[in-house]
């Protein structure tokens, strides 16, 4: 260090140290998550820094390894438990390419409503809590009864909000209530105005700006070397989004646009997510008319006609001697899955969101991995923030949509 | 421009499955195969030893262009001798929009395979990650320790030598758990 140091005369023997030590977590309300940031500092300006995960692992992937395909779902809520419906879907449409199960339409367009109220809830959360990170508490407290109103979607469909749960192999396990419909109604005439709102008080807000614009940045190539994808990776200016890449649930049939940014700053990656949330607003209009279009039986269609995966309704289940027997045969397990490897991976709201599923033929995977995009993304976090200042760190941390129940599985 | 031939030169230079495989085994010969397609998606095999070797010809090369690690992760086969513990890539060329999955097989009493942490950033974790719970040794890499487990652990839990408990176990004391 240079020379203006060492005026203080420090005892004989004592190890004199430069930089400060500070430890940012396993639990910090600046964290948003267990996970640890010991970070060297020199003033406020930050050296080094070293992250260090794992506090909530639970095996995951060790578990699947004897539960049943429809047993694992409860474990995918437990990743990324902002948006758990997108982790559901994303483990049905894996079971499903496995087994070779085709979905009707409009189980289709409703498994897109729910994935993109889910992400709409994740961005919400992710973008509000930027702000609280920046000094702005209001827009969080304001859009969270949104998010409320969502979670009452949820609980509409499939009786719970946080870890969902939601739908089956094959699509759902019960038919969108008319209550479900009248608040997805209520939420799509509400919530414009709420975002617009949400919007006014920060795309440009010159305090906002200044904290955000030009901190946390990442060029395209960096974030591609480092895995970025979702949100993360765009707000760098690639435009790589599964939903259009490789689309699934019949996202081919909405029109919508990704959004791009181009510094692969905390401010472009706050654009980014506020932008797909009016994407996603738009195709949840789309997949709503679509399924007002539906009539005759196929406008009660909820699930695809899998009687080996699907566990028929209770009240068949005492009726009827078909619907008994399937009953009987997926809760003993003695349906078997074919053998194979497959790769399916989803639009997650920070991210891809992969499953590696290896079947040996049994009733378990053999294998099972999840790809988890906040734990590959988050290594580029000592990159990101190294050189800046420690109130920095905290928005950059926020604005990665770091969640440590996916980081850990 | 559409209808010059130009353009209908690229649509038959299209990055197939069979393209790959033809442009891997042109330059690699038998170092590279196992080829199979299982849901559209090429699958192959090489040495361990060349996993490096194909991996940089795969994100070098001007046409293959796989320069996106998606995924990294291990799986244990026990019943395979010498092959016990496979460390499986899953590349995407996002431009082409293709996928591919590399695999390389190893013994489990040397697991010893090279780091692709140099190639692609994204692997450090990915590779700590598959130490931590299968014991590959990714030689090379700059900071292979446990990641999730706590670092006193001293097995590699997601081996198959290590089953979950069985559920039907009666020797607990449910009296300890609140349900005696």
């Amino acid at each position: 260090m240079t020379e203006h140091h060492q005026h203080i005369k420090l005892p004989e023997g004592s190890i004199e140290k430069q930089t400060t030590t500070l430890n940012v977590g396993p639990t910090h309300p600046a964290t948003h998550g267990v996970f640890q940031n010991i970070m060297e500092l020199d003033g406020e300006r930050i050296v080094s820094t070293e992250s260090t995960v794992g506090y909530i692992h639970r095996a995951f992937e060790k578990i699947a390894e004897r539960r049943p395909l429809y047993q694992i779902t409860p474990l995918t809520d437990r990743l990324n438990y902002c948006s758990s419906p997108i982790n559901n879907m994303g483990w049905h449409l894996t079971c499903e390419k496995l087994l070779n199960v085709k979905t009707p339409k409009r189980v289709d367009y409703l498994r897109v409503i729910i994935m993109e109220l889910a992400r709409i809830a994740d961005h919400l959360i992710c973008n509000s809590i930027v702000g609280v990170d920046a000094g702005a508490y209001t827009g969080f407290l304001y859009v969270m009864q949104y998010r409320e109103l969502i979670y009452e979607i949820y609980e509409e469909v499939c009786g719970s909000r946080l870890t969902t749960n939601i739908g089956r192999i094959g699509g759902f396990e019960r038919n969108f209530s008319n209550t479900a419909f009248t608040k997805l109604e209520k939420f799509l005439k509400e919530y414009p105005s709420v975002l617009k709102e949400f919007e006014n008080l920060f795309t440009r807000n010159r305090i906002f700006m200044d904290r955000t614009m030009g901190t946390g940045a990442i060029s395209a190539e960096r974030a591609m070397n480092y895995g970025f994808t979702g949100p993360n990776l765009r707000a760098a200016g690639v435009d790589y989004d599964v939903r259009v890449h490789a689309p699934y649930s019949s996202y081919e049939d909405f029109d919508f646009s990704i959004p791009v940014g181009k510094t692969g700053d905390n401010y472009d990656r706050f654009l980014v997510r506020n932008e797909e949330m009016w994407q996603s607003l738009g195709i949840i209009q789309q997949a709503y008319q679509k399924i007002q279009a539906f009539k005759g039986e196929e406008a009660e269609v909820y699930h695809a006609n899998v009687p080996e995966y699907y566990l028929p309704e209770k009240e068949d289940v005492y009726t009827k001697m078909e619907a008994l027997i399937w009953h009987f045969k997926i809760i003993m397990g003695e349906v078997d899955m074919p053998k194979g490897e497959v790769y399916h991976s989803v639009e997650g709201a920070n991210g891809e969101l992969g499953f590696y599923l290896i079947s040996d033929g049994g009733r378990a995977p053999f294998r099972l991995h999840f790809r988890r995009p906040c734990f590959i993304y988050y290594q580029a976090y000592p990159e990101l923030v190294t050189g800046g200042m420690l109130s920095d760190a905290i928005v950059t941390m926020s604005s990665l949509n770091l969640i440590a129940g996916e980081m850990d599985a | 421009m559409p209808g010059t031939p130009g353009n209908l030169n690229l649509i038959e230079m299209a990055l197939t499955n069979e393209r790959i495989q033809q442009q891997l085994t042109e330059k690699f010969g038998d170092i590279v195969f196992g080829f199979e397609e299982s849901y559209g998606l090429l699958s192959f095999e090489a040495a361990k030893e060349n996993n490096l070797k194909v991996l940089q010809f795969l994100n070098d090369d001007a046409e293959l262009g796989f320069r996106f690690l998606t995924d990294l992760c291990a799986v244990n086969y026990p019943d395979q001798a010498g092959r016990e513990l496979a460390v499986v890539y899953h590349l995407h060329n996002l431009a082409e929009n293709v996928r591919l999955r590399f695999k390389v097989f190893t013994d489990i009493q040397a697991p010893d395979v090279f780091t692709a942490s140099k190639l692609f950033s994204s692997a450090n974790w990915m590779e700590r990650e598959t130490y931590d719970f299968f014991g590959v040794n990714f030689v090379g890499h700059p900071n292979l320790k446990r990641i999730l487990n706590v670092d006193e652990m001293d097995y590699f839990p997601m081996r198959k030598e290590f089953p979950l408990e069985d559920q039907t176990r009666v020797d607990k004391d449910d009296e300890m758990f609140g349900r005696g």
